[in-house]
């Protein structure tokens, strides 16, 4: 058991990986020599060679679809996108391609994947560094969305990940990747892709969050408690496929839930979890279910403390569901 | 738009010139006997749409040389990433026309499970022929992705990518062939220029002398040939081949040739193709091409072809009758190889799907028609 920031975590479950499995390929924009522009894969090239780990030209579109030809020939490609706001070229090849392979062709050729990306804010990133993109695809089936919030998780989760016969988007909280230590086992361990985690028992009122969102859960729970709230913070990690069954055990048990992320409110991943609840637990309620979020604007460079959702609007709603 | 003249190796005579295809008597049967194949299935798909008895279908008139002696460069370890205009490469290396037809109709024994439109073919016996995406250009990267894994693992597979004019504009035109040139990866990359992106001429697609003069942005060689001369096309494809085993990299064909048809079933050319374009390109079929070959090389009669028509005819429409007949696919379908294991949401999902079909019967198909 080591100390690791989340960002170490993730680079010791890169090589973990690699070491055990000469299939696992690492690549991206800058992932080679420089070990990525947030240093995610930092030595690996060194210790694994120029062609398992390695620079490509700037194309993400040429990332993620030589990932899915490398995957669908034998390979288990872990392709980086330098920061998730740059995914887009890529979105095709996510959504028609990668995710649909299996189905389209009746199981003859899959593309088992993985795709490494920073989301989110908090490090003055501005409208292109900074957005939380995974409700653009969670809409999309075939696909497996993945948020780490622990280091941990981050290794735990990344191995499983690589590990899964689906393409996976793996979505990594840049906000927490040197802000956050805990302990992470050495060698291999996986966590699985299909259970949420409680990170905080409480019995008052769940608040559902992932991600960089958790640490903020977690400092607004603990003012609540001081008010003598008691808070459950469950953190979803895996958002496709969702822990339904668990979501609602949750919900039903303290029959008060404030769902919690970054990205902006429509249509948002909050939805999900508000209708889940709704529809089939709407008589454990006792009040609304509220969502807690980014606002419904792009994301604002200066002024991106007051976009991102904080402890306080956090305790806002705590006390609001709480008292209605 | 003035442009360059391609390489052609059969002459209007038939006589190729000192030019040795290296293929056995069968094997330049076998070609010809793949492009009438082709014709004739398009013939019948065409026949089995006009009368409602499928949705769809793409026709390959005036395109089969360019598919055929591209194919015969080939051997049954690569891999072909075609377009939807390539099937008879999947023929000439031995998938059976029975199995396309159950694509046609979208049947239980389809390999898409009938989850696509017709003309979607994936086979991966006894060649890799991959699964066909309607988005234009996005099989590109993919094509050289699986290179760069065979070359990884000091395979001596080739990967040939097939597209049409159009696929030049595409994003994964641009990403696939400079990532290729940068990895000098073994890839073939075949641009079936015919003309028309569906009503769009390729004037509108590049301001370029035609499309093999990219390679060279791309660092890789360009080659433009004939598309109506199976050997012309194969010639290329060989030396394209050999390269790409040797580890010298990617090369980009550009083979001209002409959509004798529409862009698909749906779609009446004759509302934006010139008609003297028709009937220049009509005298160029290259069938008739190669028939002209066979005949001067003492292969072929025309009673010969009479007989291997009318056999190729019964052969097409025995699978029709024995693909007609097959079921639709089962209602589990819809929720299968979504993932590899069936996640509790859509298990959920299909669940809820049989039991409404066992309360209330079973859903019934709309008459919306496809516009393409």
């Amino acid at each position: 058991m080591t100390t690791r920031t989340l960002i170490q975590a993730v680079n010791d479950g890169l090589k973990t990986a690699m070491t055990e499995d000469p299939s696992v390929l690492v690549f991206g924009e800058d992932v080679g020599l420089k070990g990525g522009v947030f240093l995610a894969t930092e030595g690996l090239q060194k210790e694994f060679g120029k062609e398992r780990c390695f620079d490509t030209p700037l194309s993400e579109d040429g990332i993620v679809g030589a990932a899915i030809g490398m995957a669908m020939n034998g390979m288990k490609p872990v392709a980086e996108i330098q920061f998730q706001d740059f995914i887009f070229p890529a979105f095709d090849q996510i959504v028609s391609e990668a995710a649909k392979l299996r189905y389209r062709s009746g199981g003859q050729y899959t593309a088992p994947m993985v795709i490494r990306t920073p989301y989110g804010g908090g490090i003055q990133g501005g409208l292109y560094h900074s957005q939380s993109g995974e409700a653009y695809f969670c809409h999309t089936p075939g696909l497996k969305v993945v948020i780490p919030s622990t280091p941990h998780d981050a290794k735990g989760l990344l191995i499983a990940s690589i590990d899964d016969p689906d393409p996976v988007l793996f979505l990594e909280p840049k906000a927490l990747y040197r802000s956050v230590k805990g302990d992470v086992p050495e060698g291999r361990y996986t966590v699985d892709l299909t259970t949420l985690r409680e990170a905080r028992a409480g019995k008052d009122l769940t608040l559902f969050c992932y991600g960089a969102m958790v640490p903020v859960a977690m400092k607004a729970a603990e003012q609540a408690a001081e008010n003598g709230i008691d808070c459950r913070i469950i953190d979803l990690r895996t958002l496709l496929p969702l822990d339904e069954d668990g979501v609602l055990e949750h919900a039903k048990s303290t029959g008060r839930v404030v769902v919690l992320h970054e990205a902006p409110r429509f249509c948002g991943f909050g939805g999900e979890i508000s209708a889940l609840i709704a529809e089939h637990a709407i008589e454990y309620m006792e009040a609304p279910i509220v969502r807690v979020t980014g606002f419904d604007t792009p994301f604002p460079n200066t002024l991106e403390h007051h976009y991102l959702p904080d402890h306080r609007r956090v305790l806002d709603a705590i006390e609001r569901v709480y008292h209605f | 738009m003035t442009l360059s003249e391609p390489l052609s190796v059969i002459a209007p005579d038939g006589r190729v010139n000192g030019y040795d295809p290296e293929l056995s008597e069968e094997q330049l049967l076998h070609c010809y006997r793949t492009m009438v194949t082709v014709r004739v299935f398009d013939e019948i798909c065409l026949k089995l749409q006009r009368s409602g008895r499928i949705a769809f279908s793409i026709p390959n008139k005036g395109i089969e040389a360019t598919q055929v002696g591209a194919a015969s460069a080939l051997s049954k370890t690569d891999w072909i990433f075609p377009s939807y205009r390539d099937f008879g490469m999947a023929l000439y290396h031995g998938v059976d026309p029975k199995e396309m037809m159950h694509n046609m109709f979208g049947n239980a024994l389809d390999t898409a499970k009938g989850r696509q439109m017709p003309v979607h073919f994936s086979f991966v016996d006894p060649i890799r022929f991959y699964s066909i995406s309607s988005p234009i250009g996005t099989h590109i990267p993919q094509a050289v992705g699986a290179a760069y894994a065979a070359k990884l693992r000091q395979e001596d597979t080739v990967f040939l990518v097939s597209f049409g004019d159009g696929g030049t504009s595409s994003l994964g035109f641009h990403s696939g062939m400079n990532f290729a040139g940068v990895w000098n990866a073994p890839v073939v990359f075949l641009c079936q220029n015919n003309g028309w992106a569906i009503s769009c001429p390729i004037e509108e697609q590049t301001a370029s002398d035609g499309f093999a003069v990219k390679a060279e942005g791309y660092g890789m060689p360009g080659v433009l040939v004939d598309g109506n001369d199976l050997f012309a096309v194969r010639k290329a494809v060989v030396e394209a081949v050999k390269r790409a085993r040797r580890g010298e990299g990617p090369t980009l064909i550009e083979a001209r040739t002409f959509r004798l048809g529409g862009h698909s079933t749906s779609d009446d050319p004759t509302r934006y193709v010139p008609q003297e374009d028709f009937e220049k390109w009509a005298k160029l079929d290259p069938i008739l091409r190669f028939e002209k070959f066979l005949e001067a090389s003492g292969l072929w009669t025309p009673e010969k072809a009479q007989d291997l028509r009318k056999g190729i005819e019964e052969q097409i429409r025995s699978a029709v009758h024995e693909a007609e007949n097959v079921p639709d696919p089962g209602l589990e379908t819809i929720f299968s190889d979504v993932y590899a294991k069936v996640p509790a949401h859509i298990r959920a999902q299909g669940e809820a799907a049989f039991d409404l079909a066992r309360r209330r019967g079973d859903a019934v198909s709309g008459d919306g028609e496809f516009p393409l």
